[in-house]
């Protein structure tokens, strides 16, 4: 054993390479990514890692190496769960010979996601178990218990951190390499009545998963994660708390540290699924009033209210669904400390800063495209070509959804990965006058828009997509992906050619262009929407924030430069891109010089040539 | 126990300048817990770390009003972080604005200067720190968070010397990096010295 300084995510990594896993798959997502990212770090030669195509092929390749009788470990954040609920719905029902644990991290808030979806719900729907650690400490244990549950009850398994248990740091004890777990699959024993999912097999298996379930809410009960402490002196009235996942982390910091007028017990509920059912009675019978702490859904909530109900005891239940806590967003340390008060009867602390009232307004800062971000370049020009015109741009998920900021405004939809290809089909079915974008990043070209084009393609639709190719998955941190050219296990391979997937789909007109070559890249544009069909421009040029060929290049060209004789101060620039890089200063305009990387994009948009310097 | 709030605008290195606290801490066996933010807000958006040590921390989040010190890369931002603070906790503040995109393309006025103005006149102790000077002297834009780090280190509240830190940037930093930012340390530290 040794300490580490480590994130949540880079334990439950960690943790897992301690529990002998050998088959890890994922999608990248935020917070989510840094659990495959670690194991690809550390893992030993036999251990395999890679990033999947998407979360449905990460959980069908971790099924298989299940089935063999290996620990495998996937990969995702919430909506990604979305992707894989095929395979996973079934595969609850078919079972797993190895340990395969799904690592499903939720974003309370939301902080980088669509929705504020609750992966508790979907371990009730699928049937998997879940457990919900309250601290990066905890994760580490509970994915090593995880794999020993799904073992043992031969079912895949949910481990469900949050944000917070996800990128907070924490000094840990954790184990050497030596002491890691080796396991020696026994192989894929053919068996078509285990194997293969047919209604007969579903019907008995129906039936043994909810017997195991009920055994489980007795295994749950006696877990060491669904623990109840006892704060205060009995007086009177008997409260209780019960919290889950960093609500409570804030509410022990809270309980202990307040003087409390009676008895409080805090339940921690660490399996909201089978719901530790022996532990959350007693836990009931020893209170009158209960507060529930949790985010996302009142999961832990609607479980103690329906054993109160069932088993008629008189508690009364508060949390989201009386309003006595917020039913949307993040806790926060602050939020739970005001419901505790309220809730035990302490009155608030000290009133913040006095002097709040005379405070000057602080800026506000909505993310944006990084200066010199591609992205910038091919929204731009297809909102040059397309002046005057009547038309959608259908965005999607990854860097480019901020190209919907003023000024570019080029992000008129946006709903989940890979959408936009078929939802500008949508609109041109209803409106056939409007020109019809669909923008997607590679990662997600790859990840789930290849259908949509086939569709749009068999279909007979008018559309233009538009690939904005820079050579990596960028949101989420530089992921590769197919058309990389390289893998998580550190090999060079054939990258898959993103024109020739369009051109025998039977996409006819496919163009690859620079997007700061602006001119060109307007041309374009204007002619290829032009035309009738589906057709298909990949802009190409790498993420600015990646170490590349054309980085280098620019930085040795430096950043551009304004000539002051020349400018007008007329702030086309700034008006038209919106580049972090491009200021005011004194009422001039101003390169901020940390963040220009030299692209150039300002220079195409100068009517006075009054910027030099940078590329092209 | 210590909390120590980072705060900032993506990309401007408070997440390092937290590592090395956090390493330095771990060094002398000091608990040490930090929550930051990452994802979608690093691309320009307002960031933060809260940074704790000691016993008893279960909550990688600081409560409001529990703030022992607050080092502020940017100065609105620094003024954002004001709530976590104890009444007479020190701010260490860049007296540099980051001029959001919004604010250029509205014509907007924020210039950091009202923003700066007003911490000047509050009772927590104030350092305040000038990158166009500090780059001068360091001929690097890039190590404003270990001077900002520096000048923490010299208020003591952190509880750890010079030598801790200094330890920590040889044994989390590349070696060619080593010497621009023990320099970028020891002018933070002689700067709130002359501050004081």
């Amino acid at each position: 054993m040794h300490k580490e300084y480590l994130m949540g995510n880079e334990a439950i990594g960690l943790g897992a390479l301690a529990a002998g896993v050998n088959v890890v798959a994922g999608y990248p997502g935020t917070p989510s990514t840094e659990v495959l990212e670690t194991i690809a770090k550390k893992r030993k030669d036999t251990t395999y890692v890679e990033w999947s195509v998407n979360e449905k092929a990460a959980m069908e390749l971790a099924a298989g190496a299940a089935y063999c009788g290996t620990r495998a470990l996937v990969t995702m954040k919430q909506v990604g769960l979305n992707v894989a609920s095929d395979p996973l719905m079934c595969l609850e029902y078919v079972g797993v010979k190895g340990g395969l644990v799904v690592l499903v991290a939720d974003d309370p808030g939301p902080i980088s996601s669509q929705t504020e979806q609750d992966t508790r719900h979907f371990a009730a729907y699928s049937k998997v178990p879940c457990l919900d650690p309250s601290s990066p400490e905890e994760a580490y244990q509970m994915i090593q218990d995880a794999f020993f549950l799904s073992e043992e009850y031969h079912t895949p398994v949910f481990l469900r951190p949050t944000t917070r248990i996800c990128h907070a740091y924490s000094s840990l004890t954790v184990k050497d390499q030596e002491e890691y777990l080796e396991n020696k699959p026994e192989g894929f024993i053919k068996d078509s009545k285990r194997w293969v999912i047919f209604p007969k097999l579903s019907f008995a298996n129906h039936q043994k998963i909810v017997a195991r379930d009920e055994t489980l809410e007795e295994v749950f009960s006696a877990y060491q994660g669904n623990d109840i402490k006892t704060f205060g002196e009995k007086s009177g009235i008997r409260l209780g708390v019960a919290a889950s996942g960093i609500s409570y982390a804030y509410a022990l910091e809270t309980l202990e540290k307040l003087e409390l007028p009676c008895e409080v017990k805090l339940f921690k509920v660490s399996t909201p699924y089978p719901f530790p059912k022996q532990k959350a009675l007693r836990f009931l019978m020893d209170c009158d009033q209960v507060l529930c702490l949790e985010e996302l859904d009142p999961v832990v909530e609607d479980g103690l209210i329906h054993l109160a109900g069932r088993y008629n005891l008189s508690v009364e239940i508060l949390g989201k669904h009386s309003h006595a806590t917020s039913v949307a967003g993040e806790n926060t340390r602050d939020s739970i400390e005001g419901w505790i008060r309220t809730f035990a009867g302490i009155s608030a602390g000290e009133p913040d800063t006095p002097d709040e009232k005379e405070k000057p307004d602080l800026p506000v800062r909505p993310p944006v495209l990084c200066a010199g971000c591609p992205h910038r370049a091919s929204f731009y020009a297809v909102k040059q070509a397309m002046k005057g015109k009547k038309t959608i741009f259908c965005g999607d998920i990854g860097c480019y959804t901020l190209g919907n900021a003023m000024p570019l405004d080029m992000v008129d939809t946006c709903l989940c990965m890979g959408a936009g290809v078929n939802i500008a089909q949508g609109v041109g079915r209803v409106e056939p006058d409007t020109t019809c974008f669909a923008f997607v990043g590679d990662s997600t070209f790859f990840a789930s828009a290849i259908t949509g084009v086939v569709n749009a393609v068999y279909n007979q639709a008018n559309m233009t997509l538009i690939v904005l190719d820079n050579s990596t998955t960028a949101m989420t941190g530089h992921q590769p992906h197919p058309g990389t050219g390289h893998t998580m296990m550190g090999e060079i391979v054939a990258k898959v050619d993103m024109e020739q997937v369009l051109r025998g789909i039977g996409v006819t007109t496919v163009e690859t262009l620079n997007p700061l070559e602006h001119k060109k890249a307007v041309e374009t544009v204007a002619r290829v929407a032009a035309e009738p069909g589906v057709k298909a421009i990949i802009f190409k040029y790498p993420c600015i924030a990646m170490p590349s060929d054309k980085a280098k290049e620019l930085k040795e060209l430096g950043p551009v430069r304004i000539l002051s004789d020349k400018c007008i101060q007329c702030k086309k620039c700034i008006r038209e891109i919106g580049c972090p890089a491009l200021t005011v200063k004194d009422g001039k305009v101003a390169i901020d010089e940390t963040l220009c990387t030299g692209c150039g994009l300002c220079k195409a948009i100068c009517p006075t040539h009054a910027i030099e310097g940078g590329d092209l | 126990m210590k909390n120590i709030i980072l705060t900032g605008v993506g990309g401007q290195g408070t997440v390092l300048a937290s590592k090395l606290i956090a390493a330095a801490a771990m060094a002398k066996d000091i608990p040490v817990t930090s929550a930051e933010t990452i994802g979608m807000a690093q691309r320009g958006g307002s960031v933060f770390s809260h940074l704790r040590m000691g016993e008893g921390v279960h909550s990688p989040m600081i409560l409001k009003g529990d703030g022992d010190l607050l080092i502020g890369f940017e100065p609105g931002e620094s003024l954002r972080m004001l709530p976590y603070l104890k009444p007479d906790a020190p701010i260490i503040t860049s007296i540099r604005p980051v001029i959001p995109v919004t604010a250029a393309l509205a014509g907007g006025t924020y210039d950091g200067k009202a923003q700066l103005e007003y911490l000047k006149g509050l009772s927590h102790p104030l350092y305040t720190v000038n990158p166009d000077e500090a780059i001068r002297e360091l001929g690097n834009p890039k190590v404003m968070n270990v001077v900002l780090l520096g000048a923490a280190v010299a208020t003591g509240l952190l509880g750890l010397e010079p030598e801790d830190i200094k330890a920590a940037i040889r044994m989390r930093l590349p070696e060619k990096l080593h010497e621009l930012n023990l320099r970028a340390l020891d002018y933070g530290i002689q700067l709130a010295k002359a501050e004081k």
